[in-house]
């Protein structure tokens, strides 16, 4: 439940909506961006194993 | 142990597969529990701390403005030392996380701002105003994307990491002004520091500081965006090491046909 905000209630909630959705999408472009590298990097690793 | 040999063991980190092997350790403990002090310190600030007489509702921005101004500059001087350490003894380690942290440091720059001007237009009538602090932090954030512009325009690595610590070295001064600057100038729209004053803490000084309703909440929202920038750091930081390997790699497979 929200809490009663008063005649500020839109500068509250825009700051809050907005810092998370920045929070959020820092963390999530860095977990993709870190498991794409690390993906990637198993596939080169095994394929230099394979070619000596 | 002595200083010298507790230098020596962080030394070791220089080491990839050091950083990498312990960083893959304590990452869970510094998810969790920055993913809890946030949830905790922010439902506690917004659910359960009651409207200010001055500035009603729009007190709960501080559990987001402040720690994020915070780290905005604590993140710069993190770079600076990493950046020094690059410029000093050429581990690569310290110039990958910089290079890590940026992107982190440019959001919460950007949340600073954002909350600022949406927290200054009830309170102060505009969305923006040339005070020192937010012209110094404004700036701080086009250093920000400038030193990852820089990173990203230059294809030797070692090079760009040379050009990016001079860059850093030079935004310090902003970095420093974005907390300083209202002690420098005294006037502008924005108030002085009424959380971290260690005057006011011990109760040294009479001026006016953040009541303990407030100040709770937000010292532990504080605490966890300071442990989601060390978990994101370290995260970032194992990816930027594997991004060189690649490159490494690619390269000695290139060499041998």
């Amino acid at each position: 439940m929200i809490p009663d905000l008063g005649k500020y209630a839109d500068a509250v909630l825009w700051s809050y909506a907005a810092s998370l959705a920045l929070l959020i999408a820092l963390v999530v472009f860095s977990v993709m961006r870190g498991r794409k590298v690390r993906m990637e990097m198993e596939k080169v690793e095994n394929r230099m194993t394979r070619n000596g | 142990m002595s200083i010298a040999a507790k230098t020596n063991t962080l030394w070791e980190y220089a080491n990839p597969r050091k950083f990498l092997a312990t960083s893959e350790r304590v990452l869970p403990f510094f998810w969790m529990s920055s993913l809890l002090c946030l949830v905790v310190g922010l439902t506690w600030g917004f659910f359960f701390t009651p409207d200010d007489y001055k500035q009603g509702s729009t007190v709960k921005i501080i559990y987001l403005h402040v720690p994020a101004a915070l780290m905005a500059i604590n993140c710069w001087l993190m770079m600076l030392a990493t950046s020094l350490v690059w410029l000093v003894r050429r581990h690569h380690v310290s110039a990958l996380a910089a290079r890590a942290a940026a992107p982190v440091g440019i959001v919460m720059t950007l949340i600073a701002l954002a909350t600022g001007a949406i927290w200054g237009q009830p309170m102060w009538g505009t969305w923006w105003a040339w005070d020192p602090r937010l012209t110094a932090f404004l700036i701080l954030f086009l250093f920000y994307l400038g030193y990852v512009a820089l990173w990203e325009a230059i294809e030797d690595s070692d090079t760009a990491a040379d050009l990016t610590s001079v860059l850093c070295l030079v935004g310090s001064v902003f970095a420093l002004l974005s907390r300083y600057a209202v002690n420098f100038w005294n006037q502008g729209l924005h108030q002085g520091a009424s959380v971290m004053r260690a005057a006011a803490v011990t109760g040294a000084d009479t001026e006016e500081k953040v009541s303990n309703i407030y100040f709770y909440p937000l010292l532990l929202c504080i605490i966890g965006f300071v442990l989601l920038f060390i978990t994101l750091v370290l995260y970032r930081t194992g990816t930027e090491i594997r991004a060189r390997r690649i490159k490494a790699l690619l390269a000695r497979e290139r060499l041998n046909g």
